[in-house]
C-alpha cells in the first residue's frame, strides 16, 4: 500500500498536494497496490483527494495536529502507515515535508529520497527513484533497500491526472504524543504564490542597477501573474529580500517559465533555475554564461526590452 | 550552553560536475572541497555568537574518512573550542545520523545545529533523523535564533513566509540564510585550530538503507535561439505557441 501524506494549507489542498496523490497513485499502480491518502488538521473537501487517485482518504483532526509539530505529525503518519500496512510513504518537499522526511525514515528504520522528480521505477523487486544532486547540477538514480520507502516530491514533477472521483473521509485511531515545539505566530505575504510553488517566475540581477529600477521586473511579473526573484548579490546587498534569492545557496525552483533580466548566469545562479521548464534571458551583453542555458534569448537594453514585454503581455492576454 | 554543530564537507560551490565513466561517483579531479555553506556560515556562526554572548562551548562533529580534517580544523579556526570526527565512508543519511546520534547522547548538548541541507547530496533529512532517534524537537530552515534560558524562539522560513516557534532546550535545528553572517578565520584563529583537541571516534554499527545506482548529467540544452530585442511579440508567441508556457 501507499500512502499520501496530502498537507492542507489554511484547511485549503493546493496543486502539490494533488499531484503528490497523483504520484502515489501512480506508483501504487506499479506496485499492484491501493493508494491511500492522509491528511492532519484543518483540512476541507479532504473526500476531494479522491479525484486524483486516492481509493481512501482518512482526516486526523485533534488539538495537537492545529499547528504543525515534526514529532507529533510524524508520529501521526507512521501510525497511520502503520495501522493501514502502507510500506510507501510519500510526501511534498516543500517545508512541511523537509521537517518529515527525516524523522519518518529513522522512526520506521526506512530508507528515504527526499526531492525525487520522477515517478519510480519498479522492475525486479528493486524500486529506484530520480533526484536532483549537487543542487541541481546532476541527477541521481537512488534505489531504496529497505522494506518501508520514504518519498518526497518535488513541486512541478509530473502533472496533475485525475482518475477517480472524491471518496467519503475515514478517521484513523492513532495515538499521538505532547506537542514539543509551540507556535506563536505565522505570517505569510499575502495573495503571492511563494517562490517554491511559482509556475512564472521573473528575476532580476545586478544589471537592474539599483533597488529603485525594480519597477520593470515587477510590472512584469504582474502582468504575468508571476511571482517576482532575484540572484545572489542582489540579495546579499539588500536591494531585495533574501526569500527572492534563487540559486545554489538560496531557493531551488522548477518553474513552467523563468525569465531573468541582468543576471549573467555565475554556475551557482544556474544550479539553482536549471530546472525550469523554459529559461528566457535578457541581457545587453552577448557573452553572458546565462544565454548557454537559455531556451531563449534577447540581447538588448533591459530598461527597453522589459518594459516591451510587459506590454507584448498585455496585449496577448488582451488587456 | 552545550552547542554541537554538526558539519559536512562538500565541493565548493563553483564545482563544475563531472562524472566518473561510469557514472557510479563524482569525478573528483580538480574538485575543491570546502565546509556545507549552510553549515559554516549559518549553523556554526550563530553557534559562535551564543557562546559569546551566553558562555559555553562550541563543539563540531563530522562524520567522515581523515580526508576531512581539513575542513573541521577551518570551522576550530572560526572559533570552535573542540571537535570530533567519526571515522567512516560514506554510508548513508540514516547512517551518518546514527553516528551523530550516539555522540550527541553522549554529549548531553542544549542545541544541536545542522545546515538546512547540503550542497551535494540536497536532502535535508539528518537533522530531523537525529531529532528522532533522541526523542528531541526539530526546527527546519530555522532563519533566526534567539534563546533566554532554556526556552528559545526560532523563526522558520515557510513557503511565502515564515513562522515562529517556541521551543525549549535541548533541541535540534537546521540552520538556513539570515541566522547569521559568514566569518572569515583570522591569522590567530588559524593558528590556535592546530592546537585545539580533534578527537576521532569509531563508527557504531548501521546498515546502508539507499543505494545510489548512477549518476547522470542534465542534458544539454540546444542552442539559445536569439529573439529581436524589437519585436517581443514574437516572444510572447513563442512562450505561447511553442514552449505552452503562458
Amino acid at each position: 500500500m501507499v500512502l499520501v501524506f496530502a498537507e492542507a494549507s489554511n484547511g485549503k489542498f493546493k496543486k502539490a498536494a494533488f499531484e503528490a496523490v497523483t504520484y502515489g497513485a501512480k506508483t501504487a499502480a506499479a506496485l499492484g497496490t491501493e493508494c491511500h491518502a492522509l491528511t492532519l488538521g484543518e483540512a476541507d473537501a479532504a473526500g476531494e483527494l479522491g479525484r486524483y487517485g486516492a481509493q481512501k482518504v482518512y482526516h486526523l483532526n485533534a488539538p495537537e495536529l492545529a499547528t504543525f509539530d515534526s514529532a507529533v505529525y510524524t508520529a501521526a503518519i507512521a501510525g497511520a502507515a502503520q495501522a493501514i500496512g502502507a510500506k510507501v510513504i510519500v510526501l511534498m518537499h516543500n517545508s512541511t515535508g523537509k521537517n518529515l522526511v527525516g524523522r519518518l525514515a529513522a522512526r520506521l528504520e526506512a530508507g528515504s529520497a527526499p526531492g525525487v522528480n520522477a515517478l519510480p521505477k519498479v522492475e525486479g523487486g528493486k524500486f529506484t527513484v530520480r533526484k536532483a544532486v549537487f543542487s541541481g547540477k546532476a541527477f541521481a538514480e537512488v534505489e531504496i533497500l529497505t522494506d518501508y520507502k520514504i518519498i518526497s516530491l518535488a513541486g512541478n514533477s509530473i502533472p496533475v491526472e485525475e482518475s477517480g472521483a472524491a471518496v467519503a473521509v475515514e478517521s484513523l485511531n492513532v495515538a499521538l504524543p505532547a506537542p514539543k515545539t509551540k507556535v506563536l505566530e505565522t505570517k505569510r505575504a499575502e495573495g503571492i504564490t511563494p517562490l517554491p510553488e511559482a509556475e512564472l517566475v521573473v528575476s532580476g540581477g545586478r544589471g537592474l542597477k539599483g533597488p529603485e529600477n525594480w519597477g520593470v521586473i515587477t510590472d512584469l511579473a504582474d502582468a504575468l501573474g508571476a511571482t517576482t526573484a532575484c540572484s545572489r548579490p542582489v540579495a546579499d546587498v539588500h536591494w531585495r529580500p533574501h526569500h527572492e534569492h534563487v540559486g545554489q545557496t538560496g531557493v531551488a525552483i522548477r518553474p513552467n517559465l523563468y525569465i531573468a533580466a541582468g543576471i549573467s548566469g555565475a554556475i551557482q545562479h544556474l544550479a539553482g533555475v536549471n530546472s525550469s521548464k523554459t529559461i528566457v534571458v535578457i541581457n545587453k551583453d552577448p557573452e553572458a554564461p546565462f544565454f548557454k542555458a537559455a531556451d531563449y534569448g534577447v540581447v538588448g537594453d533591459l530598461f527597453e526590452v522589459l518594459p516591451r514585454l510587459t506590454e507584448a503581455i498585455k496585449k496577448h492576454k488582451g488587456v | 550552553m552545550k552547542l554541537l554543530v554538526c558539519v559536512s564537507k562538500t565541493p565548493e560551490t563553483t564545482t563544475k560536475i563531472q562524472l566518473t565513466p561510469d557514472q557510479a561517483a563524482l569525478d573528483e579531479r580538480g574538485v575543491n572541497y570546502i565546509m556545507n555553506p549552510y553549515d559554516e556560515w549559518y549553523a556554526l556562526v550563530r553557534a559562535m555568537e551564543l557562546k559569546e554572548a551566553v558562555g559555553g562551548t562550541v563543539t563540531l562533529l563530522n562524520v567522515g574518512p581523515a580526508d576531512n580534517d581539513a575542513v573541521i580544523r577551518k570551522g576550530l579556526a572560526i572559533g570552535a573550542d573542540d571537535a570530533i570526527r567519526v571515522d567512516a565512508t560514506e554510508g548513508g543519511s540514516l547512517f551518518i545520523a546514527r553516528q551523530i546520534a550516539a555522540q550527541a547522547k553522549e554529549g548531553a548538548y542544549d542545541i544541536i545545529f545542522f545546515g538546512k541541507e547540503t550542497i551535494d547530496c540536497n536532502g535535508s533529512e539528518v537533522g530531523a533523523m537525529v531529532a528522532e532517534l533522541l526523542d528531541l524537537a526539530y526546527v527546519g530552515d530555522a532563519s533566526k535564533l534567539e534563546v533566554n534560558g532554556t526556552a528559545a524562539t526560532v523563526t522558520r522560513d515557510i513557503e511565502g513566509g515564515v513562522q515562529v516557534v517556541e521551543v525549549n532546550t535541548p533541541f535540534a535545528l537546521s540552520a538556513a540564510k539570515g541566522m547569521a553572517e559568514q566569518r572569515i578565520p583570522n591569522m590567530r584563529g588559524i593558528m590556535m585550530a592546530k592546537t585545539k583537541p580533534l578527537k576521532v571516534v569509531p563508527a557504531v554499527e548501521a546498515s546502508p538503507t539507499t543505494r545510489v545506482q548512477h549518476y547522470d548529467l542534465p542534458p544539454a540544452k540546444s542552442a539559445v535561439r536569439l529573439i529581436d530585442p524589437e519585436n517581443m511579440d514574437e516572444l510572447v508567441r513563442l512562450l505561447h505557441e511553442e514552449a505552452k508556457v503562458i
